[in-house]
């Protein structure tokens, strides 16, 4: 502190006015926009970000039917299955891109320097991750849907799942890719790490659809995807911001 | 190793009996460092010595061995929020991202550090990028990236600036008149620590300090 007097003493008068402007944008909101709105700004430029993972999720999807045959009955009971398996592969494949180009440009070092608590910045990073990935796949599976000719009763679980759920996928890939970084191959090390703890979520999701197209209430799946939702949102960026610490020391 | 004349003000960055080992081989041993107010500090050795991990240590990037890395004489890992306040990290790598204009880039590294982000184009102006603020940061050359990154410090109000190879893919121009701003900063009562291979042409000589690590003896500074 007595080195700021000091040095707003010799500068001028107008440069102490600038230092005291400058150092008040230090609110946690601000952070948080800025590093959305930047990591919203080159996906935006860099298009392949948002169509690789959507395409691959119409391709595995439209690819079933062909496979297996036009059956209704076969496609609609394995329907649900094949939707969430391809979106958690589609996130499981846009995962790397996550920390991976910061890394490599030095920008995650400016983060981790940042005056900012790097949750804070995490957090802002995989909400950005999730609008790029995870919402386009929400937008596109009803009409995929009918393609696998989903149960009528079922749309809504299926939606619910899904909204409820990606996040989740992204929340805990962006462990994996934090603590795999720093490795030049970790693509399979992010494979074996983030695929066990996206089981829970596989089979919850798709027994809420199961039950849905029977009728019956899924609300019980639900609760147990939104404690997985919660729990990974109020603790998967701390555990990412140690896992970057670790992978960039 | 030489002592330093004692200040009144505790050292802004001090480092006791740092140690650190990479891939298996001693970098260095024992290194106590004092870097004051006003101090421009270069670190010299050849390549592979430790100089880039020296710097990560004292900016709290990596973690040492052995030893501790103190901010006015407190220990860096329990004033973190302050200390990264007070710092201005400059690395091999610029942080520049190649998506982004020149502004846009310089914009965002501004504000993550919580400083003024409004008169980027002036900031620009200084390193030489006036004209290029709307050229996307891909279509722009090495050195250009470095000075997208470098035009940050015009507007640091940080003291403690850390800097790995500042110079490299800077013309002769530009290193001259980085050299007089970190002249102008150890004056307004900052340091900077940094690695050159270059001559520092107008910094005088009796102005820097200089650390030397060499693994083949041991660490000096004076």
């Amino acid at each position: 502190m007595t080195l700021k007097a000091q040095s707003a003493e010799l500068t001028t008068t107008t440069t102490s006015t600038e230092h005291a402007k400058s150092s008040v944008r230090l609110s946690y909101r601000h952070a948080f926009m800025l590093v959305l709105k930047r990591d919203l700004t080159i996906a935006m430029r860099h298009k392949d970000d948002i169509i690789n993972p959507l395409l691959f999720f119409v391709i595995v999807i439209t690819l079933f039917p062909l496979g297996i045959g036009p059956e209704a009955q076969t496609l609609s009971r394995i329907a649900p299955g094949i939707i969430w398996v391809a979106a958690l592969l589609a996130t499981l494949l846009s995962l790397d891109r996550l920390f991976k180009s910061d890394h490599q440009d030095g920008s995650l070092e400016q983060m981790l320097l940042s005056p900012h608590p790097i949750f804070l910045l995490v957090l802002a990073k995989i909400l950005a991750h999730w609008i790029i990935t995870g919402l386009p796949l929400i937008l596109i599976a009803p009409l995929l849907a009918v393609l696998l000719h989903l149960n009528e009763q079922s749309y809504t679980a299926l939606l619910l799942t899904l909204l409820l759920g990606t996040p989740v996928l992204s929340l805990l890939g962006a462990i994996g890719v934090a603590l795999t970084v720093g490795i030049k191959k970790g693509g399979v090390l992010l494979s074996l790490l983030v695929l066990p703890l996206y089981i829970p979520v596989l089979i919850f999701a798709t027994s809420a659809i199961d039950t849905a197209a029977l009728g019956l209430p899924y609300s019980g799946q639900l609760a147990i995807i939104a404690a997985l939702f919660f729990g990974s949102l109020s603790l998967a960026p701390f555990a990412v911001g140690a896992a970057l610490k670790v992978s960039t020391n | 190793m030489k002592t330093l004349p004692k200040q009144s003000l505790p050292p802004l960055i001090s480092a006791n009996n740092l140690t650190c080992i990479r891939e298996e081989r001693l970098l260095f041993d024992e290194l106590s460092i004092e870097i004051h107010a006003g101090d421009i500090v270069q670190v010299e050795g050849p390549n592979g010595s430790g100089k880039t991990s020296l710097l990560r240590i004292l900016s709290g990037l990596s973690q040492p061995y052995d030893g501790q890395v103190l901010y006015k004489a407190q220990a860096v890992n329990q004033c973190r929020e302050e200390f990264q306040q007070n710092l201005l990290y400059f690395g091999h790598l610029s942080g520049v991202k190649g998506e982004m204009t020149a502004e846009e880039n310089l914009a965002f590294n501004l504000a993550l550090h919580g400083n003024d982000a409004s008169k980027t184009s002036e900031y620009l102006a200084n390193v030489n990028l006036l004209g290029f603020e709307d050229s996307l940061a891909s279509h722009l050359s090495a050195g250009q990236h470095r000075r997208i990154a470098l035009a940050r410090l015009y507007q640091s109000d940080a003291p403690v600036w850390i800097l790995d190879e500042p110079f490299t893919a800077i013309d002769k121009q530009g290193v001259a008149s980085l050299e007089q701003l970190f002249i102008d900063h150890a004056s307004r009562g900052g340091c900077v620590i940094l690695t050159t291979h270059q001559d520092l042409i107008s910094i005088k000589p009796e102005q820097v300090k200089k650390i030397t690590l060499d693994y083949n003896s041991d660490c000096a500074f004076d």
